[in-house]
């Protein structure tokens, strides 16, 4: 990694946070306080820790999963659609099959949160390859049909009757994975931080090295760079669309094992705070690099559980700040250019940059982006 | 079905029709010149959120609207010099754009309304008049005139933008360098200000899009009121094949599909004799722009440049 | 007019384009700049047409001097210029394409009836005949060309720069073309050709310039000098224009294609036999390059009529990575596209399309990329074919066009192939790659690869070539003895007269 590599991510949340400032200016409250807040309260223990940690889990995934599609060329916006249909397969699972011992029916349930994620971000990698509609658009309208799905088989069919939250039935009692705090002294088994983030870290290893240590990894990456030149290496464009969509599905849909097995023990709807949109940002701001992925999901963690005492200690700032800082991060991110300029005093550099195996940025066209 | 197909179903699909219709048109200009326009989502709800709450403020909708427009184009103009100065990948910047308008609209409605995200609603005299209400005609004819100023000006604004893309130097200009920048650079032609220009416009006409969404068809803004209509214009637009007339029949033809399943609701049962579940019928303007995009993006041709930055030096 | 370039110097990021030039084009001749690859000479047309601005020196119209800070200032006044690669907006009329800048009516309201009647006028009297309400896409290459020829004189363009003017011509439209610019010479206006062809500078110019590594070696009038010393002052060395190579010792037949159609391709029947180079000339665009991507495998099958056989077996159900598995390697005419994977170090780039086998991949299923392995033969690549800078680290944008090619021709010629397709393999190349290039390709032949070479440069596919097709509207117009047939054969072959 060079300089580079982490001096933008970090100059682009320093001008997010400085046009952050301005906005909570204008509105009226200090950005002082307001910043003080939402950094300040993650830092405590246990329970500052151990909820930054908890919502960096799912981030990490999303994270992920936008960072293995970019890599192949594609924009995964549907990873909110993803989660939503594998964390309702899990809680299936897991309803369905309660009677199995532990050490089936967690893998089990595992098992159908990656293939349900996998099979709902196949659609529109199948879209895209069959007929050429741009993945965007089609993630999107997924989402929308997913929340209405899944909506209308928890109303419909698998909420208990009486119950007058949008919910599931609870999953079988070997179905539920360990909380942290069973094992970690000092940290109280209430808060929600359970085994799915060891696992986030290990996933966030498994695409390191599927990424750069495997032959699949270099046709992902060799179709996200340059698609005709895959194509003339004599790799199939239109199964790698496909088999990338589906890997970051998968990625997302494992957002369901945080989810219902380590945490509700049931589907709960509604219960993404926009997970599928802030895996953007960090994927982008970890220059869709793994490591850089977790860190930049727990920095978004850190600002997710900072804006509740935000929402409750400011006047007039609600929470909606995190996701404005998180857009603004994505828009710098994306300008990566003013850096570039400011770097190099006024002139882009010569051509020799990056170290093998460069990661695509924000920057101009993404090779399979089509037009749209 | 005859409790479908009646009349109002055609003043609902107008109605329907009209955001999607402003927001496509407004793509059309900024995706001619070449920069691909993900953003026309958020710039609806920037539209939509200052309409709402300078109309509240001002009590007059047309006060509101022109602040929509403008909106629109201060916020089409950051995505502009995202895109065109700093040549960021566009789809990324408008979906950074979006996510700010489903945040933005939240914090300043709660600093200004104390809501948690919605405007105050506006008094229905204060909203965007029908054009019954601004010309006064004979009552056997009153029934046609049960629609929008906004939509009749919509149906202007095709106009317009179908002369001034093909009958003017200006739309010469913007086609030329949507397909050839470079041509058009050796042509003396400034690609970079045309290319600004089409992208404000978007912004404008997106805005006016949202504006009629908070205080047209309704009265007031709620989070995220346009729940996806900015990527179905967008999808309305490559079906429409990026030209005017072609895409308002595109949005027409989303507006008629919208139109049909409202009044499905309630009407149509299924076979067990309930009501379709609310949820199915939400589905299916999604799955229509789905299974419109995957049947006609092959007969679309792009304009040539599009979503390519121009690198002069590169 | 008369233009002139005073110590002009451009620098992009660390490489210097034009150092200190001093060019002097006199009113009412034609002037040839002439240099490799990479010479400079485009770019310093480019400051002076405004595309780009110099770092310093002057530019002198008329002995004065002028700003030209962008196309808009150098049109103004009377400097026209196309381009290589034309600058048409395709989509669009001729009409629309000539007047695009420079419209005539209101800013309210074209009047494109009044251009046409202007462009006919001009088209009339310097002989470019052209419809003016043809979509260009539908135009043949030379009427493109004459298009952007009155693009430049509708805006009463007195100077007129012509970058690589003939690339795209066969012989016979090089005469009508240099015809056209002496009726222009003799109206009074000033022609700049930027070319690398030795032998029409000769034949058309007035006064040559040449250039080397971004500075001016030589003006001379063209009566008073010839090829060889123009080659030595291009290059700076003794230039040998002429490859040497050895009788072919041809084998049986490895390649046979049979009444092969697709897309522009239109029935074309030959085989390639072992140890020998079959060249196809031709002008861009009449199918050569669906010709070799078909061979490669790359174009949809569905669209592929007739038949490919290898060796004895029917190629048309393999797909493109199996036949890089039989032998089949592919040297493709545009290495950025196809190519190369510009961000991905030289090591990577070394193993695409050998990348899941080993030894670049290893372990169970061959899954993993064995990064030992893969260096190792990159370094080897890099060492036999001469890849500068030598290091496998880099990303191949970092390279030189000749040096990514002969990453390119290393990887392919290393898997050893048994057939070798090559599309345009100097493209872009400065001329000490090139010798490179052609010595290595002729070793490949004479080792026994079959060798099927496509070239738009006559003189490299008459060279290498042990027997030479001519491909005209996707049919093989004829086949000539490449070291017996004239330059006027060949034309007349690629224009689609009979032989």
């Amino acid at each position: 990694m060079k300089l580079r590599d982490l001096l933008f991510p970090l100059m682009a949340v320093v001008c997010a946070f400085a046009v952050g400032a301005v906005v909570v200016l204008i509105i009226g409250d200090s950005p002082l306080q307001v910043f003080s807040l939402l950094l300040g309260s993650a830092l405590s223990w246990p329970d500052g820790i151990g909820y930054t940690l908890f919502f960096a889990t799912p981030l990490i995934f999303t994270g992920l999963a936008v960072a293995v599609a970019l890599h192949g060329g594609l924009l995964n916006i549907g990873a909110e659609g993803q989660l939503y249909v594998a964390a309702f397969a899990t809680a299936w699972v897991g309803i369905t099959f309660a009677g199995l011992p532990s050490l089936l029916l967690v893998p089990l349930c595992c098992l159908a949160a990656v293939l349900a994620g996998a099979a709902w971000a196949a659609i529109p990698g199948v879209l895209k390859a069959r007929f050429g509609s741009h993945e965007v658009i089609n993630t999107i309208m997924l989402n929308f049909i997913a929340v209405a799905l899944v909506g209308y088989l928890t109303q419909y069919h698998y909420r208990i009757p009486g119950d007058p939250i949008m919910e599931s039935a609870p999953i079988g009692d070997t179905a539920q994975i360990a909380r942290l705090g069973s094992v970690i002294p000092g940290l109280p088994e209430r808060i929600p931080l359970n085994v799915a983030f060891l696992l986030a870290l290990l996933a966030a290893w498994c695409v390191y090295v599927l990424l750069w240590k495997t032959t699949w990894g270099y046709e992902i990456r060799a179709t996200g760079q340059n698609p005709a030149a895959a194509e003339y290496g004599g790799i199939s464009i239109r199964r790698q669309m496909v088999l990338t969509m589906a890997i970051s599905g998968g990625l997302a849909g494992m957002v369901g094992i945080n989810e219902v097995l380590g945490y509700r023990y049931r589907y709960y709807d509604g219960f993404s705070d926009n997970y599928g949109f802030t895996g953007i940002a960090v994927a982008l701001l970890g220059r869709n690099h793994p490591a850089g992925v977790v860190l930049a999901a727990l920095l978004f963690a850190v600002l997710q559980r900072g804006g509740v005492p935000v929402d409750a200690f400011t006047q007039l700032v609600s929470k909606d700040i995190v996701q404005i800082l998180q857009a603004l991060v994505i828009l710098f991110v994306a300008a990566e250019a003013m850096f570039q300029w400011k770097w190099a005093g006024g002139r882009r550099q010569g051509t020799a940059s990056g170290s093998a195996g460069a990661v695509p940025s924000a920057q101009a066209g993404t090779a399979t982006v089509g037009k749209i | 079905m005859r409790d479908i197909f009646t009349i109002s179903l055609v003043f609902s699909t107008i109605r329907l029709a009209t955001p999607l219709v402003w927001a496509a048109i407004g793509g059309l200009y900024s995706e001619r010149s070449g920069v691909i326009n993900i953003a026309l989502e958020g710039l609806m709800l920037a539209g939509a959120f200052t309409a709402a709450a300078v109309t509240f403020y001002a009590h007059s909708p047309w006060v509101g609207l022109g602040a929509a427009g403008l909106a629109g184009a201060l916020v089409a103009s950051v995505l502009a010099i995202v895109c065109i100065r700093f040549k960021a990948n566009e789809v990324v910047a408008g979906t950074g754009i979006n996510i700010l308008f489903l945040g933005l609209p939240g914090v300043l409605s709660g600093a200004l309304f104390l809501s948690s995200g919605s405007t105050p609603q506006v008094p229905q005299e204060q909203l965007l008049p029908t054009l019954a209400q601004l010309v006064p005609v004979a009552p056997q004819w009153r029934i046609f005139t049960n629609v929008s100023a906004i939509s009749m000006l919509a149906l202007f604004i095709v106009g317009c933008t179908w002369y001034v893309l093909y009958r003017t130097p200006f739309g010469l200009r913007l086609r030329s360098v949507g397909e050839n920048p470079e041509a058009a650079d050796a042509a003396g032609i400034r690609v970079e200000r045309i290319r600004y220009a089409g992208v404000v416009l978007s912004g404008v006409l997106a805005g006016i899009g949202g504006a009629y969404l908070s205080i047209g068809q309704s009265s007031l803004f709620t989070r995220n009121m346009t729940a996806g209509r900015g990527f179905i214009a967008l999808a309305a637009l490559i079906f429409g094949k990026w030209r005017p007339v072609q895409t308002m029949l595109a949005c027409l033809l989303f507006g008629f599909a919208d139109a049909v399943t409202i009044q499905m609701q309630g009407v149509v049962k299924m076979p067990s004799g309930d009501d379709v579940p609310v949820q199915f019928i939400q589905m299916i303007p999604y799955l229509v722009t789905i299974v419109v995009l995957a049947g006609f993006i092959g007969q679309s041709r792009a304009p040539g440049a599009l979503g390519v930055p121009y690198d002069k030096e590169a | 007019m008369k233009l002139e370039l005073r110590n002009v110097t451009k620098r992009f990021g660390a490489v210097l384009a034009n150092d200190h030039l001093n060019i002097t084009v006199d009113s009412g001749t034609i002037h040839a700049i002439v240099g490799e690859n990479g010479a400079g000479k485009s770019t310093a047309m480019r400051i002076a047409y405004g595309f780009y601005t110099a770092d310093s020196g002057e530019i002198l119209v008329d002995d004065a001097v002028r700003e030209i800070r962008a196309p808009r200032d150098a049109i103004a006044l009377g400097i026209g210029m196309v381009h290589q690669h034309f600058m048409l907006v395709r989509p669009m009329t001729v009409t629309e394409n000539i007047v695009l800048g420079a419209e005539p009516g209101s800013a309210v309201a074209l009047d494109l009836r009044k251009a046409a009647a202007a462009i006919r006028g001009l088209s009339e009297e310097f002989r470019l005949t052209v419809d003016p309400d043809a979509i260009v896409e539908t135009l043949s290459v030379g009427q493109q060309q004459r298009v952007e020829l009155l693009k430049a004189l509708y805006r009463r363009a007195e100077l007129l720069i012509l970058d690589e003017p003939t690339a795209v011509l066969t012989p016979q439209e090089v005469e009508e073309f240099f015809s056209i610019l002496r009726r222009m010479r003799s109206q009074g206006k000033t022609v700049v050709i930027i070319t690398h062809k030795l032998s029409e500078v000769l034949a058309i110019s007035d006064r040559v310039t040449v250039m080397r590594d971004g500075r001016v070696v030589g003006s001379v009038k063209t009566r008073d000098t010839n090829a060889a010393e123009l080659a030595r002052l291009m290059v700076g060395r003794e230039v040998l224009l002429r490859v040497e190579k050895s009788p072919a010792k041809p084998g049986p037949d490895v390649l046979t294609v049979r009444n092969l159609s697709v897309q522009r391709v239109n029935g074309v029947s030959f085989a390639v036999r072992a140890g020998e180079i079959v060249g196809i000339a031709g002008v861009e665009g009449n199918g050569q390059t669906e010709l070799i991507e078909a061979l490669a495998g790359l174009l949809p099958e569905r669209q592929v009529t007739g038949t490919i056989s290898f060796g004895g077996r029917d190629l048309r159900a393999v797909d493109a990575r199996r036949r890089r598995e039989i032998g089949i390697a592919h040297v493709p005419e545009d290495r950025h596209r196809r190519g190369l994977l510009l961000e991905f170090s030289l090591s990577e780039n070394s193993i695409l399309g050998v990348h899941y086998r080993p030894p670049a991949a290893s372990g169970v299923g061959a899954m993993l990329l064995d990064k030992k392995a893969i260096d190792r033969r990159a370094e080897f690549v890099i060492r036999e074919f001469d890849v500068r800078p030598p290091n496998p680290a880099l990303p191949a944008r970092a390279l030189s066009g000749g040096n990514q090619q002969k990453l390119i021709i290393g990887r392919e010629f290393e898997l050893p192939p048994v057939l070798l397709l090559i599309a345009q393999p100097t493209r872009g190349v400065d001329i000490g790659a090139i010798e490179f290039i052609h010595r290595k390709i002729i070793a490949m032949r004479d080792a026994g690869c079959a060798v099927l070479l496509v070239s738009a440069e006559l003189e490299e596919v008459t060279a290498l070539a042990d027997r030479l097709l001519v491909l005209h509207n996707g049919r093989i117009a004829g086949e000539v003895d490449p070291s017996l047939a004239t330059a006027e054969e060949i034309g007349l072959l690629m224009t689609g007269g009979r032989h």
